[in-house]
């Protein structure tokens, strides 16, 4: 006992000789376990956020979506009628056989209106289902119902922010609002709590929103508006003729999924004349990001090793000069009764020292990760606001979550890296003849 | 052999027909050819001799430094001539006290913890008693004042008192001083030698190599070696002792 703390002791103070020519080896191992701990934290934030909006979509769910055709498979005259169909979806729910339940949807941009407040948003035609699927939480009211829907009732749900919107004093439920486009008005029923942004879907790039969403029955949607959508903007003229935007499905069992989704592929495949739906199956994309998050941990751990090496091979570096230097000491030492253990111990404990330092001082700064990355977007944020906004969502929205293992491992590998570095000078030190070494000047 | 023993415990070490042989390439140096003597408890040796009569082989085996290639080394009990490296470092630890030409004191630790290194390696926690007998020992070479001090705000002559208190911590068999003055001013290599005296006349054995004829005439005892062999063992008697003493002190310069 007495020997350990002394030896200790003993390496700190040696140490201690030179403490620059100490600090600078311990900033090897520090930015070694800091990167790996940063790293894995940084990559686990950006991985977990996708895995999120992932899942969000449901990974017993299958979505069937409607894609706007390559503009040479449209006539050149008219509206064609593209996408999904109302009988095609009548076919899914009869003839595949693990399907628990199928919802459509038609949804379109619209211009909602209450008094003078205008805002344009998304109107989705769905059944009560959509709420249960899409994970909406209801803050008022409630969600579209079944009879609402056979009864064709002009009624609609508010998402959060179209509430906040138009109803910036007023409580929206009971309320109308107008859609200029179509001269309608729609009771409000519901309001949503706000909802985080889903994966991105059927061909799309962004993120699905569901911020500016306004809900109604689907069969009022069908039966007041239809299937052909005329939009006027100023300047251009856009139509279209759809009938369904997207069904969703949910499977029994999530070990059906990918069989279901064949089926439904075979299934539609008659249809799929002109490119113009996209089968998107949620536990595939899942996968798909799990995979691409174990590559890049791969990377990163490939990256940190390195540094980890280089901090190492600096130990090492450091640990052969000092035992050179330190020759006559070690011979001293020797002729007073050191064994060649103790020359052995002495130095290794003076690299398991530096490495610890390293380590533990790594893992703090590595804990910090998450305010030190707060605080610089907030710094970037107040400095270079117009060009943060430019920046990709993830860089504004990325919040780093500290992988535990990540600080188990930096810190085992660092003391690990400082043994096997420090082993060979140590054996070294200990190897030398006393009498050469107490002669060495 | 059971004789040998009992006897033995007289002698601070006995040196039996002491052989080293050195390859170098393909010369075969033979540094010592058969040295034998003894040293009783409470005798202050001075081994003499020019370089390359063996002088310094001689040293490292009897500072339990480097094995002989044949005869024996007694210390106390023990044949250290058959010990392999980690006994060797025992034997050091306990029954020998080094004084090197230049100190040899270790930098980063302070004078209390320069003396006890020796204990440090004897594995044990330090008892109450060796703790106190540190300090008594720093006391006692003059350095009470300067416990915590490092050797490099020591003067050479303090640095020396430093490792003499280190030498005795373990109350070693016998003190092998090696040219423990070599390094040192008149002055102060008269204040070393006046305590190794004080120290042998308290009946510590000593063992001081030197090539100065000065300083071995301080020892009541000179081995004199050359070419491997023992040239002379001679008694200085008490005359002589005190005339090298008297002449150290009227050949002192004089203190600006």
């Amino acid at each position: 006992m007495n020997l350990l703390v002394g030896t200790i002791q003993l390496s700190i103070k040696s140490l201690w000789l030179h403490p620059l020519r100490s600090l600078l080896t311990v900033l090897g191992i520090f930015i070694g376990v800091a990167s790996v701990i940063w790293l894995l934290a940084i990559s686990k934030g950006i991985g977990d956020e996708a895995v999120r909006q992932v899942e969000s979509l449901g990974a017993d769910t299958i979505m069937i979506r409607t894609v706007k055709p390559p503009s040479e498979k449209m006539s050149s005259t008219g509206l064609t009628p593209y996408g999904l169909m109302r009988d095609e979806f009548d076919m899914l729910v009869e003839t595949v056989p693990t399907i628990k339940s199928a919802l459509p949807i038609r949804e379109m941009r619209r211009q909602f209106q209450f008094k003078d407040r205008k805002l344009d948003g998304r109107l989705v035609g769905c059944t009560p289902e959509y709420a249960e699927v899409t994970h909406l939480d209801l803050a008022a009211g409630h969600f579209i119902t079944d009879t609402e829907n056979s009864a064709l009732d002009t009624h609609c749900v508010l998402a959060a922010k179209v509430a906040e919107k138009l109803f910036p004093y007023e409580d929206p439920l009971g309320q109308r609002i107008y859609l200029p486009e179509n001269k309608n008005y729609y009771l409000v029923v519901g309001v949503l709590k706000p909802k985080g942004s889903t994966a991105a879907i059927g061909g799309s790039m962004a993120a699905q929103d569901f911020s500016y969403d306004v809900y109604i029955p689907i069969k009022t949607l069908q039966n007041r508006i239809g299937d052909t959508v005329m939009s006027i903007r100023p300047g251009s003229r856009e139509g279209e003729v759809i009938e369904l935007n997207q069904i969703t499905l949910r499977v029994f069992d999530v070990a059906n999924v990918k069989q279901t989704a064949e089926l439904v592929k075979a299934a539609l495949n008659a249809h799929d004349r002109m490119e113009d739906i996209a089968v998107v199956v949620p536990l595939e994309l899942l996968e798909q990001v799990r995979t691409t998050q174990w590559m890049f941990w791969i990377f990163t751990v490939m990256i940190a090793s390195i540094s980890l090496l280089v901090g190492g091979i600096g130990i090492m570096n450091i640990m052969l000069a000092t035992v050179t230097e330190r020759t006559r000491e070690i011979g001293i030492r020797r002729a007073l009764g050191a064994k060649r253990f103790h020359i052995i111990t002495q130095f290794l404990a003076e690299t398991s020292v530096l490495s610890l330092a390293g380590g533990i001082t790594g893992i703090l700064f590595g804990l910090l990760c998450g305010p030190t990355v707060n605080l610089a977007r907030l710094i970037a944020n107040t400095f270079w606001t117009d060009q943060m906004k430019e920046l990709p969502q993830v860089v504004q929205t990325l919040q780093p979550s500290i992988v535990p293992e990540s600080i188990v491992g930096a810190f085992a590998v660092s003391i690990i890296v400082g043994l096997i570095f420090g082993i060979y000078p140590a054996i070294r030190a200990a190897k030398m003849s006393p009498i050469e070494a107490l002669r060495h000047e | 052999m059971l004789e040998q023993k009992q006897d033995a415990r007289n002698f601070a070490c006995r040196v039996v027909d002491l052989k080293k042989e050195y390859v170098l390439k393909s010369e075969t140096v033979r540094a010592l050819r058969g040295v034998s003597f003894d040293v009783p408890e409470g005798d202050y040796v001075a081994i003499m001799g020019p370089s390359g009569s063996g002088k310094s082989t001689l040293l490292n085996m009897l500072g339990c430094l480097d094995q002989p290639t044949s005869g024996s080394l007694w210390l106390g009990g023990d044949d250290v001539a058959t010990m392999n490296d980690n006994q060797l470092a025992t034997i050091r630890s306990q029954r020998i006290g080094f004084v090197f030409q230049s100190y040899n004191l270790i930098q980063q630790l302070t004078v209390v913890e320069n003396i006890q290194v020796p204990l440090f390696y004897q594995g044990r926690s330090l008892t109450r008693e060796q703790n106190k007998r540190t300090y008594e020992l720093a006391k006692m070479v003059g350095l009470g004042q300067r416990l915590d001090h490092r050797p490099t705000q020591l003067s050479g002559g303090q640095q020396q008192r430093v490792a003499i208190a280190r030498s005795l911590v373990n109350n070693p068999y016998f003190i092998l001083a090696d040219e423990p003055t070599g390094n040192l001013d008149s002055r102060t290599s008269e204040e070393i030698l006046q305590l190794f005296e004080r120290l042998n006349v308290e009946g510590k054995t000593i063992i001081l190599v030197t090539h100065e004829d000065e300083v071995s005439k301080r020892a009541k005892r000179v081995v004199r070696l050359k070419d491997g062999r023992l040239q002379w063992d001679k008694t200085n008697t008490q005359e002589i002792r005190d005339a090298a003493a008297q002449y150290a002190i009227d050949n002192m310069p004089v203190e600006a």
